[in-house]
């Protein structure tokens, strides 16, 4: 073996062995800092874990953009269609007087609130952006409760890490990670530009993640539950559990 | 294709073989590694776009709004007018991880290669013009060459002509910084800590739009690098981009 090889051998050795044992202090680090997203396994793990960690280094406490109400979009799109079940139907016959969101989990108080009660919270409205993965989007006015504020009355325990959410549609779930459930603007949507939130978008009560894709703004909410582990909650989907994208 | 016999006094003056690689061991594979996510980052591009084949300008845009164009193709999901009687087969999921991913390689991998070619002198060296050779005479000089389909000369094997410098410089450091960065604009959470990156280009739509047509563009400089490097002489440049070595023997494909 010549000396030039023998010494790039060498360099080569040390190089790897510096770049893994580097790659496993940013792991503890990155776990230690919330930074490693529940869908970090598998074959597009690596992209969802830089994306995930990168932003929330990057945008913890950023806000997503307001709007003037002159850019409001004139004709929303609203995507999919109300739920076709018995239940739903019986509640909107009932102008949704019985609809009720409960919240459980890791709380110290859990708890089911009628939409009179969330609306009896201070209400906040924001003009934001909601933009589908598909491509399309628009902006509108959306009244609701911050998620935040609800989830203090429940008492949120020091352990919780995921906030997960239920349709009242069968197997449409979603989750989201503290700092997006405690976020400002993360709010349980009940109007939307002014008037009742339409049940074409979401209505009576909707989720909105504005800092996040359409899809983590779930329609039709229902359940809350206060997790510190999501492996119980795991899903099928091939999207991104992190949409901030 | 006898590559020498268009500039004989070149091919006679510029050594056959060299002792450093015709290209720097870095830059292939960085190349290389470029070559696979842009193919994974268009199939997957390509999935994304058919989900909505409508363009629009500004902050927002759906199907109740008219569009500034729309591709004349089926689209994968129902709620897209597209005059097609039927719906593609929605692969969203793994498209939009996998753009990602090799988004995320693809910028690394991208960003080795700018450092590594300002601290070696790369670009300096290699791409950009001589300042004789940017004069209008030189240059069209080039352009007559390239519209004749004059066959590039031996000098060529081992260096770039103002026209290659130009456009390399193009793909480089406009069109692959244009995409990555109206990518970016595209993300709600980025926008929320960045927001004049998205009001640079007049919204997230707008964004989206330019990232469309700025793919369109690397597609099409793909279409003519590969055009270029066959006439050139696949083997070679083949052989050069993957060894280093430029090739001692003349090609007769």
């Amino acid at each position: 073996m010549s000396s030039v090889s023998r010494r790039k051998l060498i360099t080569t050795g040390l190089a790897a062995t510096a770049g893994v044992s580097g790659l496993a202090v940013a792991s503890r680090v990155a776990h230690r800092y919330g930074l490693i997203p529940p869908d970090h396994g598998g074959l597009y793990g690596i992209g969802q874990t830089l994306t995930y960690a990168s932003q929330r280094l990057l945008t913890r406490h950023s806000l997503a953009r307001e709007f003037p109400r002159s850019q409001i979009s004139a004709r929303p799109f609203a995507n999919g269609k109300p739920p076709q079940g018995d239940d739903f139907k019986r509640l909107e016959a009932g102008n949704f007087a019985d609809w009720r969101l409960a919240v459980d989990g890791m709380v110290a108080r859990p708890a089911s609130f009628s939409l009179a009660e969330l609306r009896s919270y201070p209400s906040r409205s924001q003009i934001t952006h909601l933009a589908c993965e598909e491509g399309w989007s628009f902006v509108a006015e959306w009244i609701g409760v911050p998620l935040a504020h609800v989830l203090n009355v429940a008492g949120i325990l020091p352990q919780a890490r995921y906030v997960v959410y239920f349709s009242i549609q069968p197997d449409w779930s979603d989750s989201i990670d503290m700092a997006d459930a405690l976020h400002p603007q993360t709010f349980l949507t009940y109007g939307m530009n002014g008037g009742e939130l339409p049940v074409g978008h979401g209505g009576p009560l909707r989720l909105r993640v504005p800092r996040q894709l359409g899809y983590k703004s779930v329609k039709y909410l229902t359940r809350l539950t206060v997790t510190d582990s999501l492996k119980q909650f795991s899903s099928e989907s091939s999207y991104s559990w992190y949409a901030g994208i | 294709m006898a590559d020498s016999a268009c500039v004989p006094s070149l091919a006679a003056a510029v050594p056959a073989t060299t002792e450093t690689p015709r290209h720097s061991a870095l830059v292939r594979v960085t190349h290389w590694i470029t070559t696979l996510c842009f193919f994974a980052l268009l199939v997957s591009g390509i999935e994304i776009v058919i989900s909505h084949p409508r363009f629009y300008w500004g902050e927002a845009g759906n199907v109740l709004t008219p569009p500034l164009f729309h591709l004349p193709i089926p689209a994968s999901r129902s709620s897209v007018p597209t005059g097609y009687g039927y719906v593609l087969p929605d692969q969203n999921g793994w498209s939009r991880s996998l753009h990602f991913q090799s988004a995320w390689i693809a910028v690394l991998t991208g960003l080795l290669y700018a450092v590594s070619g300002l601290l070696t002198r790369h670009f300096r060296k290699n791409l950009l013009p001589a300042g004789a050779d940017l004069s209008r005479r030189a240059f069209s000089g080039v352009i007559a060459n390239h519209l004749r389909a004059k066959l590039p000369g031996e000098a060529e094997a081992s260096s770039y002509n103002v026209l290659q410098r130009l456009t390399y410089l193009l793909v480089i450091f406009v069109l692959f910084p244009l995409v990555i960065w109206t990518g970016l604009a595209m993300s709600p959470a980025i926008a929320s800590a960045f927001p004049a990156a998205v009001t640079v280009f007049g919204g997230q739509q707008s964004a989206r739009t330019i990232h469309f047509f700025v793919s369109v563009f690397l597609v099409l400089f793909l279409l003519v690098h590969i055009v270029m490097v066959y006439r050139a002489g696949f083997r070679n440049r083949m052989r050069a981009m993957i060894t280093g070595r430029a090739g001692a023997h003349k090609e007769h494909p």
